[in-house]
């Protein structure tokens, strides 16, 4: 318990290091999973079919291999392009490669997410919004928006739990998360049980704090609607 | 992209199929065995409130913390008392393959637990109060009526966790176990590849998940006919 307190501090920056990945990896898999919904709804036969592909690929991968292949086969992409330019030898940070990884891989669940709170918007509505002579970006902004983040937010808050479970696995390419960081205090302290049981108490209080968060901002986007949640 | 390097090692791949295949096997079967009675218990927490608390802190550790933190919990974590070091368990401890083998046991009880917990509470009511009119005992209702409604609506959830579990069992790699991920980084080790073992892999993992939903599929085909008119 001693050392644990010792390394009290080292082990908080891991978290801080932990919850940066992870929101990064959030904000690039909502970027991505945006775009492939409205790709999937809006793209044609081509941009489906680039999306279906996209999501069918991720989902039957584990995160741990998509993580190794960004890291190393991009280390290897990198080096060919920065020869290619004249450029010398440049790193992909563990880091990085966390964020490209998640970010990639929760897109695709997003996708997902996106296209069934879009589809849940009642059709009359948009109907609506083109008999008034709405632009076609102003239905979107004005009509679909607004109850997109409402309809997404529980599919959203899921993907973000399990996003940062995943962030755990970026320590395997020697990240200094809180489990890279609890690895190598538990080793030199000879209390491996003890550090890591206390990385359990960290991913259970993110777990937590992020659940009050989500329960919030339900309730805020639920507000003028009958039988809010 | 060496696919003769791929080729002529395929019998690394075919032992890390073969690893990984036993490890998930294994962890869905022993995760049930913890599932049923734990999520049966969890559907009843009024009438066994101790247990059902204990099951709900189980569920939710489990559920809440990352496989890979539950398994160095387990493999690296266990090691530092003596008194286990010193007991009869240690002969399975020390092994890379049995701690892997604990760990995915437990995570996919939680999971499975609570898909169990949801399938027993969504039976309709009409199916219980049949199994009484019958003059069905509660352990017959159980056996006769309950389980088998509940545990075949909850195919499709099954599905995804065996999926989940297919997937986490990547893992066992990282405490240096030869599954499918763990030839591949053999390979890319053994001739300084930088992508060729895990594209491997990941094509691999693919054609897996692929067999499995497909037996799913057929499984929900077979066993939810019943319910097909309601869809």
């Amino acid at each position: 318990m001693e050392s644990l307190v010792r390394y009290a501090p080292l082990l908080a920056s891991g978290a801080l290091v932990t919850v940066a990945l992870a929101v990064l990896a959030l904000v690039l898999a909502t970027l991505l999973g945006a775009l492939g919904a409205a790709g999937r709804l809006g793209g044609g036969r081509i941009g489906g079919a680039v999306v279906a592909g996209y999501t069918t690929v991720v989902r039957g991968i584990p995160d741990l291999v998509m993580l190794l292949l960004v890291y190393f086969g991009g280390q290897r992409l990198v080096n060919t392009v920065a020869a290619g330019l004249g450029f010398g030898a440049t790193d992909l940070s563990p880091f990085l490669a966390g964020v490209l990884a998640l970010g990639f891989i929760y897109g695709a669940y997003l996708t997902e997410t996106f296209r069934g709170a879009y589809l849940t918007i009642p059709r009359g509505q948009l109907d609506a919004g083109r008999a008034l002579g709405l632009h076609r970006l102003a239905i979107l902004w004005t009509i679909a928006v607004p109850q997109l983040l409402r309809f997404a937010l529980p599919g959203y808050a899921n993907v973000w739990q399990v996003l940062v479970k995943s962030t755990a696995l970026v320590s395997v390419i020697g990240l200094q998360d809180v489990v890279g960081i609890a690895n190598d205090a538990g080793k030199s302290a000879h209390q491996p049980f003890v550090f890591f049981a206390a990385v359990l108490g960290v991913y259970l209080l993110i777990t937590w704090a992020s659940t009050t968060v989500f329960e919030r901002l339900e309730r805020y986007h639920a507000r003028g609607t009958l039988h809010a949640r | 992209m060496r696919v003769d390097l791929v080729l002529a090692n395929w019998t690394l791949f075919a032992h890390g199929v073969v690893m990984t295949l036993q490890l998930t096997a294994l962890a869905l079967a022993l995760g049930f065995a913890i599932a049923l009675p734990a999520g049966l218990l969890r559907a009843r927490a009024r009438r066994h409130p101790r247990a059902a608390r204990l099951v709900n802190a189980y569920v939710y550790l489990f559920r809440g913390t990352p496989l890979l933190v539950q398994t160095f919990l387990i493999y690296y974590g266990l090691a530092q008392f003596g008194w286990i070091r010193d007991s009869w368990a240690w002969t399975l401890l020390r092994e890379p393959w049995w701690c892997a083998l604990i760990a995915f046991s437990l995570n996919c009880g939680a999971y499975m637990t609570e898909i169990v917990r949801g399938a027993v509470e969504t039976t309709p009511k009409g199916e219980l109060e049949a199994a009484a009119a019958l003059g069905l005992s509660p352990h017959q209702t159980d056996a006769l009526v309950l389980l088998p409604s509940a545990l075949r609506r909850a195919l499709p959830q099954f599905g995804n966790e065996a999926v989940f579990m297919l997937h986490g069992s990547a893992i066992a790699s990282v405490i240096t176990l030869q599954d499918i991920l763990g030839a591949g980084r053999t390979l890319n080790a053994k001739f300084y590849l930088a992508y060729e073992g895990f594209v491997t892999a990941a094509i691999l993992y693919m054609a897996l998940t692929f067999l499995l939903v497909l037996a799913f599929r057929f499984l929900e085909r077979r066993y939810l006919r019943h319910l097909a008119l309601a869809h």
